[in-house]
């Protein structure tokens, strides 16, 4: 048995690992995996670029931030598997949201007339509207300013973003210091279940497949550990399986809820896990069946074009200076390569490439694939932009 | 040099102010993590802030720090990067620190030393206090199933302890365990004291 640290957040999406512990997945791999709770980010890269874990759940632009030197110690971090895509939601006190459609299926359907009511409703508010984000490098707050910005909203001048740590979320609407947050599940559904807050904009309706968190390793000990690695990987490739399995979603919200893991009640994490979400306290779920993903669709594959998409967005908001040797540096955080390496024998599929354009698939579509079929499915952004990772500059110029 | 303490526990912070006081640093001040201590934090201009690693206000004090133009010089973390056991004993110990670049690491280290020691002795004390509270429960469970035992069974106090514990022994659990589903199955059959 080899033992493996591995630093995590409360979190709906760190569901991929505790089951891989707690379903006997890594054990068949010869793997005791130790799972170490943590409750900030700042805490979990401690914990990795420090080496007290040999591997964490981490937030896809905090890998890449690492690596480029912009989150404290730099370190050159690796990610050769996602694990998970979509999962968030951006939810607002009601008494901020009535500016909005009240028709929420309409107003969560339509994330860009959202945007606009959402712009107008800035100058309607009490105050420059405080929304909570997860962390300055997060999916959360990338994607928010992304939404922000498509209705002429400047993220760093109309409103305040604020960061506060997921599980801090709900106290902090309660306490009145935030007027909305965007984080990942469960704490959307926390908050809307508490009646402080309501839908006002779902992840996966910004990017239909949009990236979220990642396995980081410290680049050189992943490149010493190949075996350990290639182990690990396998393990969470067979247990992502059995997390998209809906008829396993109701167990593993059980597992979850335990204080070990994210000490929620299992009804609220289920909600996402099945994509049953209910966007105000007083309303029927909505079914959204690509709330969250963790297998399907090579969802753990790392594509390079997601991290320098990742970059591209950093250098947007001027966190990064654009220069070819950043983005190398970016691109090369994933890692598609150690992907391949582990999961060679396995029955998982295979992309036969390692970037593709971001956006450009409306339908679902057959690609290319070393083994098996491999569908991929709608990735658009709300806003039709497509990203072609070869021409980053001409990208960031149309914004 | 100012330092600050970012810290839920009131005890563990004045553990830790204590020590540091003794150690001849005189201006320090405590801010617990909540609400607008970000704003407290910038007016204060500290040159060392020492926070708990396992406080989720991290990643908010760290959003300030990269984004504050009260605070003139950027916040770097651990008094020196390349002392791997330092480092190592701090996270072990669940200290951060947080120092402003250019202050002497000479005049840092020994800050970061004390705060290890103290917060290794606040974790001490906790455990210690935690044994002993579950050891009070414990006894008081044991003492409820004892006493049920002796009214309903007609049983000396000695030999329901002995009973309880012969059915721990036999069953592989505690005795506490044993003694806390007697009372419930006491409770639930009304036959609760």
């Amino acid at each position: 048995m080899t033992d493996l640290r591995i630093a995590f957040l409360p979190l709906t999406d760190a569901a991929v690992l505790a089951v891989a512990r707690e379903k006997g997945f890594a054990e068949e791999e010869g793997l005791k995996l130790d799972l170490v709770r943590t409750t900030s980010w700042a805490t979990l890269r401690d914990r990795l670029i420090f080496g007290q874990v040999q591997a964490a759940h981490m937030l896809a632009p905090l890998a890449v931030a690492v690596t480029l030197g912009l989150s404290q110690q730099a370190a050159p971090l690796s990610a050769p598997y996602k694990l998970n895509v979509n999962g968030n939601m951006l939810v607002m006190a009601s008494e901020f949201a009535q500016a909005l459609d009240p028709d929420i299926v309409a107003r969560l359907d339509d994330p860009l007339g959202t945007a606009h009511d959402f712009a107008a409703a800035i100058g309607l508010w009490k105050r420059k509207p405080v929304i909570g984000v997860v962390h300055r490098f997060s999916s959360h707050a990338i994607m928010l300013r992304y939404w922000l910005a498509s209705a002429g909203v400047d993220p760093d001048r109309d409103v305040m973003l604020r960061v506060v740590p997921p599980s801090l979320t709900v106290e902090a609407m309660r306490a009145g210091e935030i007027d909305g947050f965007i984080a990942g599940e469960p704490w959307g559904s926390g908050a809307v279940d508490a009646g402080l807050a309501e839908a006002v904009a779902i992840g996966e309706r910004i990017w239909r497949r949009g990236v979220e968190k990642v396995l980081a390793f410290r680049t050189p000990w992943l490149e010493e550990n190949p075996d350990g690695v290639d182990r690990l990987i396998r393990a969470l490739a067979r247990a992502a399986a059995w997390c998209d399995d809906a008829g396993n979603h109701e167990p593993l919200a059980h597992l979850l809820s335990s204080p070990r893991y994210v000490d929620q009640p299992a009804e609220v994490i289920l909600r996402g896990l099945s994509g049953a979400i209910v966007p105000r306290v007083d309303m029927a779920p909505l079914t959204m069946p690509d709330f969250m993903l963790f297998s399907r669709e090579a969802t753990p594959f790392p594509w390079r074009s997601q991290a320098l998409w990742i970059y591209s967005q950093l250098v947007r908001w001027k966190m990064v200076d654009h220069s070819a040797d950043n983005a190398a540096r970016a691109a090369a955080v994933f890692r598609p390569d150690i992907f391949r390496r582990a999961l060679a024998d396995s029955d998982v599929p295979l992309p036969g490439a390692s970037m593709k354009l971001e956006g450009a698939v409306a339908s679902p579509l057959a690609v290319g694939s070393k083994r098996g079929e491999l569908t991929l499915g709608p990735d658009r952004f709300f806003d039709g932009r497509v990203f072609d990772p070869e021409r980053i500059e001409d990208f960031l110029a149309g914004f | 040099m100012r330092i600050v303490i970012i810290d839920d526990s009131g005890l563990r912070a004045t553990v830790l102010e204590e020590g540091l006081r003794e150690a001849g640093y005189d201006d320090i001040h405590i801010v617990p993590p909540r609400g607008g201590f970000v704003a407290r934090l910038e007016r204060m201009a500290p040159d060392v802030v020492l926070m708990d690693l396992g406080s989720p206000s991290r990643d908010t004090l760290e959003e300030m720090l990269s984004v504050s133009r009260a605070l003139a010089r950027p916040i770097a973390m651990f008094v020196d990067q390349s002392d791997e056991s330092m480092i190592g004993a701090a996270i072990d110990a669940g200290v951060s620190a947080y120092v402003v670049d250019g202050l002497r690491k000479e005049r840092v280290k020994p800050v970061l030393e004390l705060a290890v020691r103290r917060f290794n002795a606040f974790a001490r004390l906790q455990t210690e206090l935690d044994e002993a509270r579950t050891a009070l429960s414990d006894r008081k469970i044991i003492d409820r199933a004892k006493s049920i035992l002796m009214s309903q069974r007609g049983l000396p106090e000695p030999d329901a302890y002995a009973l309880l514990r012969s059915s721990a022994m036999n069953q592989g659990k505690k005795i506490v365990d044993v003694a806390q589903a007697l009372i419930t199955a006491s409770d639930l059959l009304g036959g609760g004291l």
